[in-house]
């Protein structure tokens, strides 16, 4: 051991013979094994240091969002409390016209759920499908109760006609399978006819498709906005001198220390009909009082007040990264004969690509998601996917459709962030 | 000298005065005339106003007084891109998000050149400085050496007739600082291009230049060749701030002419060049340089005064010895011998007598 201790060879000794020689230690174990064995305990300790942050992260975050979106997917609402007309679905083609032995599957699934009061639940999840239907369903539970006779098609008919309904047929058949695609097919206006074929809804129930479309049009403009406006005043603090950036820097910062809620119903003081903006632009006399402009709870409230109190994120990120920008760039471009646009347009602007991606995907991810300044100050024209969602969270309770809708947001900003990785490279972000 | 000869100078400053703050000025009147050709350095401590004075040049700063001139006309009104100056940054200023090729490109786009004439002019310029292959590297992936060629390369690609340089050796280490020296001194002459090269490393600037403009508190202290610089130096800060030096301060006791004789305050009579003083009995600092002492009679000029001195240490330091000696109730009086054969070797505590040539020991203004 000594000897071998002593060669300063013998650390990167290598086996004798065998192709591929394998480098081992002085004594003879492979290299690989004994440094994986000398890091192990770092490597324990770094993860017991991260650990807590990982259940956390785990039991707050991963679980519950996973368990949302499995509901997207996933709702037996309907199948569980109806097993034999589910079974009957599975067995027959779509658009199979209802046979006796459907009937008498149905009256005593119907009969067994209204004993077990799950009724409501069953009608609940056809009711998603088919609006109004949910009545049909608990009426028809309270007849069953009192009793039914068979012949059970013409029984049922007699209690509602309603249960002739293809319409109804076909949204019991969609929800005959606990795991279902149509909440997804409903988050893009889309449901299946009777005979199972994948067809828009009616016009005027087409509502997510323009939704999505107007989520990200605003969300893009928005961007854009805090870009033009943010551009500016990120160079401004990034070239003044520390004691004046670092005042204007507050500025910035102010607004983002200020509750949301705060800055939202501000803009609701200053925008709105009788607000500060139109009375001093009446009292200027530039628009008449019969006049006033609209400018909140409509698109241009939203557009305004998420473009102000997204302002920072796009600001920042610009900030850190101009700041880091040497300028002699710009003067070693004059210097090569550049006139300052040239100079800008080709020297500084590209360098401070990597904050603009940042505070972009910032500002864009943000945006796409916001819901209380939208639901405050957007009006009708106003609103965005996320109020939609929020709204089947807290007052359809369909919260499948919920799921369905942030999923395919979910989709949506992943496919974007994958592109923009592809065109421009993540590895190119500055955050700070 | 083209120092009164501003009408034909290529480039001139004449009366230029600036300030930022309206309270201090930062330079103050300069006049300089430098020739065609000429590669002259701005050498000063920092805060001396050199660099403001290249950054006037290329027009990132505006003269709050007086004119610059560059081949006859005033350049004050015309922005940096319309001088056609190149120009060498000190931390090279190389653009990161384009190739070397692209960063050479850039000045000939802009001039609108085609892209066969471009390709060729890149390709001289890379070779020029020994980079020829290149082209498709980013600066990131360059030592510092290499980049310093690359900006080098660049400011010389669309053939400028002056070019500045801001300090562009500062991040190199020694060695490579020393062969860049060499490689721009070639390049300048290879050229005749007008080089205004800022540095505040002596030894560069000994090295470089045709001639030396001394900054220091905003004004030129002197203007002269660097042997001028070194062995005649015109006041005591040009004098302490090229080379090694030592002062010692006294009283002019006698002067005829350009011969002075001065009463050290410590005690002893030495001669010496009257250099800025004009009569007797005005106070003097006599600044003589350590390899211009002698402590060997006969290497002593026989009519000069000699001096009492005491040794305090000898420093081994391979091709010299570098003794210190207590002179006149001065400690830090320094010679320095050459690590010759023969040489005698001094021991701390003797006792030794040293002595001058008389146009060696110069009497300048008092510190």
């Amino acid at each position: 051991m000594a000897n071998a201790a002593l060669d300063p060879h013998a650390a990167i000794a290598t086996t004798a013979s065998g192709a591929p020689d394998r480098l081992t230690t002085a004594d003879g174990r492979p290299l690989v094994r004994a440094l994986a064995r000398s890091q192990s305990k770092a490597r324990r300790r770094a993860f017991l240091l991260v650990a807590p942050l990982l259940a956390f992260i785990l039991i707050t975050f991963v679980v519950p969002i996973g368990q949302m979106l499995q509901r997207s997917f996933h709702n037996d609402g309907f199948s569980a409390n109806m097993p034999q007309i589910s079974a009957w679905f599975a067995e027959t083609p779509a658009g199979t016209v209802p046979d006796d032995a459907a009937w008498t599957a149905l009256a005593a699934d119907l009969t067994a759920s209204a004993e077990a009061r799950s009724i409501g639940v069953v009608g609940t999840r056809i009711n998603y499908d088919l609006a109004g239907s949910r009545s049909l369903f608990t009426s028809t539970g309270r007849k069953v109760r009192r009793g039914i006779e068979p012949p059970y098609r013409d029984a049922l008919l007699e209690m509602d006609e309603d249960w002739g309904d293809p319409q109804l047929w076909s949204a019991m058949r969609g929800a005959s399978s606990a795991v279902t695609g149509n909440f997804y097919l409903a988050a893009v206006d889309r449901t299946r006819d009777e005979a199972g074929k994948i067809v828009q809804v009616e016009e005027n129930r087409r509502i997510y498709v323009t939704l999505f479309w107007r989520t990200f049009w605003l969300s893009g403009l928005i961007t854009a906005l805090t870009f033009v406006l943010g551009f500016p005043i990120a160079h401004l603090l990034a070239t003044l001198p520390m004691r004046k950036s670092n005042l204007l820097m507050i500025l910035v910062l102010l607004p983002f220390w200020t509750s949301l809620l705060v800055r939202t119903t501000s803009w609701m003081v200053l925008l709105q009909q009788q607000g500060v903006i139109n009375d001093i632009l009446v009292w200027l006399g530039i628009i008449g009082d019969g006049q006033r402009l609209q400018m909140i709870y409509n698109q241009t409230g939203t557009i305004i007040a998420m473009t102000h109190i997204l302002l920072p994120f796009m600001i920042l990120p610009l900030y850190s990264v101009m700041r880091t920008i040497n300028p002699s760039y710009v003067r070693a471009a004059r210097s090569l004969g550049a006139t300052s646009w040239t100079a800008f347009r080709r020297i500084y602007f590209p360098q401070t690509l990597p904050g603009l991606g940042a505070g972009a995907m910032l500002v864009f991810i943000l945006a796409v998601g916001y819901y209380i300044t939208p639901a405050l100050v957007g009006g009708s024209s106003g609103q965005l996917i996320s109020n939609m969602i929020a709204m089947h969270m807290t007052d359809t309770l369909n919260w499948s459709m919920a799921a369905a809708l942030a999923a395919l947001l979910l989709g949506a900003v992943l496919a974007l962030y994958w592109l923009y990785d592809r065109l421009v490279g993540v590895d190119n972000l500055k955050l700070g | 000298m083209l120092d009164d000869r501003n009408g034909d100078a290529f480039v001139a400053f004449e009366h230029v005065q600036k300030s930022y703050d309206g309270q201090t000025l930062v330079v103050k009147d300069l006049n300089l005339a430098i020739g065609k050709g000429e590669f002259l350095t701005m050498l000063g401590p920092s805060g001396s106003g050199k660099t403001t004075c290249l950054m006037m040049l290329a027009g990132f700063e505006t003269a709050t007084h007086g004119d610059i001139r560059l081949d006859g006309r005033p350049i004050n009104q015309v922005p940096p891109h319309k001088r056609g100056i190149g120009m060498v940054f000190q931390n090279y200023a190389l653009f990161p998000h384009m190739t070397v090729g692209e960063n050479l490109s850039f000045p000939l786009e802009v001039r609108g050149m085609t892209k066969a004439e471009r390709e060729g002019r890149i390709k001289r310029a890379l070779d020029m400085v020994q980079m020829g292959s290149f082209a498709n590297r980013r600066p990131a992936q360059l030592s510092g050496g290499q980049q310093q060629r690359i900006a080098l390369a660049r400011a010389l690609v669309f053939d400028p007739e002056l070019v500045l340089m801001d300090e562009p050796l500062g991040a190199l280490d020694k060695q490579l600082r020393e062969h860049m020296q060499f490689e721009i001194k070639q390049l300048h002459e290879d050229l005749g291009i007008t080089v205004v090269y800022v540095t505040h490393d002596q030894g560069e600037a000994l090295t470089m230049s045709d001639r030396i403009a001394v900054f220091n508190d905003g004004r030129i202290q002197q203007l002269a060749p660097p042997a001028q610089l070194y062995e005649a130096p015109e006041n005591s800060f040009v004098a302490g701030f090229i080379g090694e030096n030592n002062a010692l301060a006294g009283v002019i006791e006698d002067l005829q002419g350009d011969k002075a004789l001065v009463r050290l305050d410590g005690g002893g009579l030495i001669d010496a060049t009257a250099v800025n003083i004009r009569e007797k009995g005005q106070r003097t600092t006599v600044s003589i340089r350590p390899e211009r002492v002698e402590f060997k009679p006969e290497m002593m000029s026989p009519d000069a005064h000699t001096i009492e001195a005491r040794v305090l240490d000898v420093v081994y330091m391979g091709d010299i010895l570098r003794a210190r000696l207590s002179v006149a109730g001065s400690d830090n009086f320094v010679i320095k011998m050459r690590n010759t054969i023969g040489q005698t070797r001094l021991q701390p505590g003797q006792h030794i007598r040293i002595g001058w040539h008389p146009q060696d020991a110069r009497a300048l203004d008092p510190v």
